[in-house]
């Protein structure tokens, strides 16, 4: 029995048309070359004066004379003591939500793929929480949790669990848990799709080899599932990590950053120092320190899932 | 089949368990929708209400657009316009990031990881960062208050996304494909159309239902960029049934049930394409 | 089995680039960076002008509050009946979006006209956005209409706008749930006496919390703070600009609302509410007393959204040792200084404002106007409130009117909210605050 070889050699050994480095190159810039217009035809701009904007002390949305302070918005950041909780406050909503909708989507993608009765029963209704705009999520179970005449103690109550209503956005870091749920509950939809879309890509005939061996189901999915997963799961955890610390909508309708800012994130953060407080040139280092900090998190993933020798392109 | 009888029994649990955490609060978003005015505030939980109402969904079908608050009625603009937005978005950006996601995933090219790592950082930027210059670039293009302003905008935010999940999509696809195309003789560009593509439907339409939300539910540029019910979409529509004081959930709740239809019903029409995939035919040999 | 020859995530590091391609990139990058930097480092503003009194103007105004959008839009048509030269175009809003939006919107102009809230003078002042339009206030004004609507748009003695939309808090409080426990309605007029009533309502088990207030981090709480401030005879700022809240009544304001709580007098719900869940718990019946904006008024008699309809009374803010000012929560018209056609938009906005329009539609929005107080077909709306509001309007206190007011009302919610879960004692919440706030008003 052998293991089939998907080795990735890059493609360029091949001789025929378009041959070597070169044509390579060109067939490249030509498959990017809508990409960049698209991306930067609008953007180019508004992303390099936002930058440029981060190295003065602006104040104002109005063109104007302002003092050049360099670095001097980033090192205000590190100065800020307000900052430190609103990160942690990101870290925790980033590791647990991203965590959660992990392990819970590939739990339900897993269910997914089992040869259930009516699977496009079950699978339309992962759709569900997907189609549902944030907006009317967050608005959603700001109600479900209201302490006066929300359905969850309501719910509680009714199963006799316990009868004094709880607020579940009264104190800050519930109030996060409560919102990272609401999130969860959301957004696992997308995991699951990815997590299902990479398991299509599991030829069936591997499973068979390993029950040959004598695998355990939990055995098989551990050592075979999860590392054909593992590119799936990156490309997932940097979405979802990219997403998590850019999370502003929820907050926006659910808590408005409260309770006593204990679910007030960093993308959060930035709209406040700068819609808020007009404090542009403020509000784009932070923002881009959040590009920072995501891409940092994202050569992290990609370094841990990385197995063996990196034999890939380049 | 050769699964065990504990087996079945124990997914199809899993499977119940499952549609009840999605549905619960889906059921109570119906609910509410129905529920008349004074019974969404009552002390006790009314778990369904004495007279349910249909005014709701009533005032959004049928009264008249443009004149006075008829908030419900705009609702129907919105929907048309979020539709169409994020249609041609996700259109435009799962084109363009299918192709160059590929020149990402199998090409070697200088610049390759820089040019990768730009156009993530667009996507990485929170809207707050750019939304000022932004207003301004679109003000002089004439676009403010458009859809094709959204598209441009919401297309630099989904295409970077398209080419990331792409590329990786198309690394997991095994390299020997091409090379037997080419092999076979035909061009670059014909190996990634005729052979690549059409197995990456998987890869494409989850990559398009993402990309698809990610357009759906933008709420931040929507609202600073649009004024009228020329552009307005479902989320800045929904916002607009809060007023600076008062709100009713219930109305909410119906554009909720309405606005997750047409997501619904195209994510089951595409159903059948995410259950494809990659069989092991195409590996062996 | 050993599969890890599979599939690689994509990478994103690697080998450096070369030398040229580092020289092209950053050439090209350097240009996009030169052309952004135009307009930050140097260059000025634009500047409005004052247009030749015709033309298109646009507004941005609110939806949903105040005057509705069939009230406005019925006023623009009449206004462009009368001045067929000038064609106005409104952009309707939520409230959230109005601050926003005319950021956003002010380097780019698209408005002659703003709705603005009585909290933004100073900053939208300041920063240019709306336009000093003090020379354009006739002085009859400034005695024909109410005294909080006159301070409204004003910021360091000048004049951002004209007033609009008036708004304070009022008491309200179900007349079913006192008679029931025997409460004196005469005993609301101070704040001893609603303490004394809450116990006695909480004490006859008529309800469980018998306050319910606005306590969520947000304006809301700064609103409902301001007005007990004023009650304990605190102030904000001192005369020299300092903080002041951090002494006397500032304190005194805070440890009541905490002790409401802990008394179990207050809802606790109320740390995590705004205006619209104080409607709803009372119009559920489970508030016998709320502070909150004229229009719950309405909604709460309406028997289609109510379960109190009929039982609910309106009374002025109940005094403290400090007085009795209710908080100024109005808005104002303000011309963009954008705007290329200012003396069509202020023609606009005169006419918007005028006392006639006003007492039209005074049925959504109480007038600015004195003598309209006094108009029976202005009172004939709205009786009751009315009767408060001639009292009340005359009588109002506003937030401290710095151009970074924002910033120092976010400071306020966040150390507010510290106490009120317990976090903090108040005095230390305060003087927290105090020491942030010094350091923003001296940036």
């Amino acid at each position: 029995m052998s293991v089939p070889q998907v080795a990735t050699t890059p493609v360029k050994k091949l001789g025929a048309r378009g041959s070597g480095a070169r044509g390579e190159a060109r067939f490249a810039f030509l498959l990017l070359l809508p990409a960049a217009l698209v991306v930067f035809g609008v953007v180019l701009y508004p992303v390099a004066r936002t930058f440029v904007v981060s190295l003065f002390a602006v104040d104002s949305p109005l063109p104007g004379s302002y003092p050049f302070v360099g670095l001097g918005n980033y090192t205000r950041v590190f100065r800020d003591p307000d900052f430190y909780g609103v990160l942690g406050n990101t870290m925790y909503f980033t590791l647990v939500s991203t965590g959660a909708e992990l392990i819970l989507g590939i739990a339900v993608a897993l269910l997914l793929n089992a040869p259930l009765r009516a699977r496009w029963f079950w699978r339309s209704l992962v759709v569900l929480p997907w189609a549902l705009p944030t907006i009317v999520n967050g608005a959603l179970w700001r109600w479900i949790y209201n302490g006066q005449y929300g359905a969850l103690n309501g719910l509680l109550e009714a199963i006799h669990i316990s009868s004094t209503p709880v607020q579940w956005l009264g104190s800050p870091f519930l109030a996060l848990n409560m919102v990272i749920f609401a999130d969860v509950w959301k957004n696992t939809s997308i995991v699951v799709f990815f997590i299902l879309a990479g398991l299509q890509t599991i030829p069936s005939d591997l499973y068979e080899a390993a029950r040959i061996d004598g695998a355990s189901a939990w055995s098989a999915f551990w050592r075979l599932t999860l590392p054909l997963l593992a590119p799936s799961i990156a490309v997932v955890l940097v979405l979802r990590t990219i997403e998590a610390f850019k999370v502003f909508d929820i907050i926006y309708v659910m808590t408005g950053g409260g309770p006593a800012s204990g679910t007030q994130t960093v993308a959060f953060y930035t709209y406040l120092q700068a819609f808020s407080n007009q404090l542009f040139g403020y509000g784009s280092a932070l923002a881009y320190l959040i590009v920072v900090a995501v891409f940092a998190m994202a050569m992290v993933y990609l370094r841990l899932l990385r197995q063996g020798q990196m034999a890939g392109v380049e | 089949m050769r699964h065990s009888r504990n087996y079945m029994i124990a997914i199809h649990i899993a499977a119940v368990v499952m549609a009840v955490v999605i549905l619960l609060p889906f059921v109570w978003l119906v609910i509410s929708s129905v529920s008349p005015a004074t019974d969404l505030v009552s002390a006790h939980v009314h778990w369904w209400p004495a007279h349910p109402t249909l005014s709701r969904y009533k005032a959004i079908f049928s009264s008249s657009v443009g004149g006075g608050d008829n908030v419900a009625a705009n609702f129907r603009l919105a929907m048309v316009n979020s539709l169409i937005v994020a249609g041609v978005t996700t259109a435009i950006s799962l084109t363009v990031g299918a192709l160059g996601g590929y020149a990402f995933a199998r090409l070697r090219f200088r610049l390759r990881r820089t040019s990768l790592f730009t156009f993530l950082t667009v996507y990485m930027l929170p809207p707050i960062a750019l939304v000022i210059p932004l207003y301004l670039a679109l003000a002089n293009l004439h676009l403010l208050d458009s859809k094709i302003g959204l598209i441009l905008t919401y297309c630099s935010i989904v295409t970077p996304f398209c080419l990331w999940t792409m590329s990786n999509y198309y690394l997991s696809l095994p390299a020997d494909l091409e090379e037997a195309a080419r092999v076979d003789g035909c061009s670059r560009l014909g190996a990634l159309v005729r052979i690549i593509l059409p197995l990456s439907r998987p890869g494409l339409l989850t990559t398009a239902m993402f990309g698809f939300l990610l357009a759906w539910d933008e709420f931040l540029f929507a609202l600073i960029f649009t004024s009228t019910s020329n552009a307005k979409t479902i989320p800045v529509a929904i916002a607009e049934f809060t007023g600076k004081f008062s709100s009713d959930f219930g109305l909410i709740a119906a554009g909720g049930v309405l606005a997750a239809g047409p997501p619904v019903i195209l994510a089951l029409l595409s159903q059948r394409f995410i259950v494809g995939g990659l069989t092991s035919g195409a590996v062996k040999g | 089995m050993n599969l890890s020859e599979t599939t690689q995530p994509l990478e994103l590091v690697g080998t450096g680039p070369t030398r040229r391609v580092v020289l092209t990139v950053g050439g090209g990058l350097g240009l996009a960076t030169f052309l952004a930097a135009c307009g930050v480092g140097g260059g000025s503003g634009a500047s409005g002008g004052a247009g030749s009194g015709k033309g298109a103007i646009r507004a941005l105004v609110m939806k949903q509050a105040g005057y509705s959008e069939e009230d406005i839009r019925k006023m623009t048509s009449t206004f462009q009946a009368a001045n067929p030269d000038i064609k106005v175009t409104l952009d309707f809003v939520a409230y959230e979006a109005l601050h926003d939006k005319t950021v956003a919107a002010a380097p780019a102009g698209t408005y002659d006209v703003v709705l603005i809230d009585v909290i933004w003078p100073a900053e939208f002042g300041t920063k240019k956005i709306v336009a000093d339009v003090s020379s354009k206030w006739p002085a009859s004004w400034k005695e024909q209409m109410l005294g909080g609507a006159v301070a409204t748009p004003q910021y360091n003695s000048q004049f951002y706008g004209v007033p609009w939309i008036l708004d304070t808090k009022y008491l309200f409080f179900n007349t079913a749930h006192l008679a029931k426990a025997k409460v004196d309605a005469a005993q609301l007029d101070t704040w001893d006496g609603v303490l004394k009533a809450a116990r006695a309502l909480k004490a006859s088990g008529v309800t469980k919390y018998p306050l319910v207030w606005s306590w969520q981090q947000a304006e809301a709480l700064i609103c409902d703070y301001t007005t007990l401030l004023g009650a304990f005879g605190g102030t904000f700022l001192d005369e020299s600009g300092k903080p002041a809240f951090q002494h006397g009544g500032g304190v005194q304001a805070l440890e009541f609302m905490h002790q409401s709580i802990t008394d179990g007098l207050t809802n606790p719900t109320s740390t995590q509410s705004l205006e619209e869940d104080v409607r709803r718990v009372f119009s559920a019946g489970q508030a016998s007393m709320a502070m909150n904006w004229t229009y719950m008024f309405g909604m709460a008699n309406d028997p289609k959204q109510s379960q109190v309809a009929g039982d609910v009374a309106v009374l002025q803010t109940p005094s403290g040792p400090g007085g009795r000012p209710g908080v100024n929560g109005s808005m104002a018209l303000a011309l963009s200084a954008q705007s290329q056609n200012q003396d069509a938009a202020w023609k606009y906005i005169t006419y918007l404002t005028s006392q006639p329009v006003q007492a039209k539609f005074a049925l959504s929005s109480l007038p600015v106007w004195k003598s309209s107080y006094d108009d029976p077909a202005v009172v004939k709306t709205n009786p009751a409130v009315i009767e408060q509001a001639k009292k009340q309007l005359a009588d109002l206190i506003l937030r401290p009117q710095v151009k970074n007011y924002n910033a120092i009302s976010l400071v306020l919610q966040a150390e507010i909210q510290n106490a009120l879960v317990g976090k903090k004692p108040a005095q230390q919440a305060l003087n927290d605050a105090a020491d942030k706030t010094a350091t923003l008003l001296g940036s």
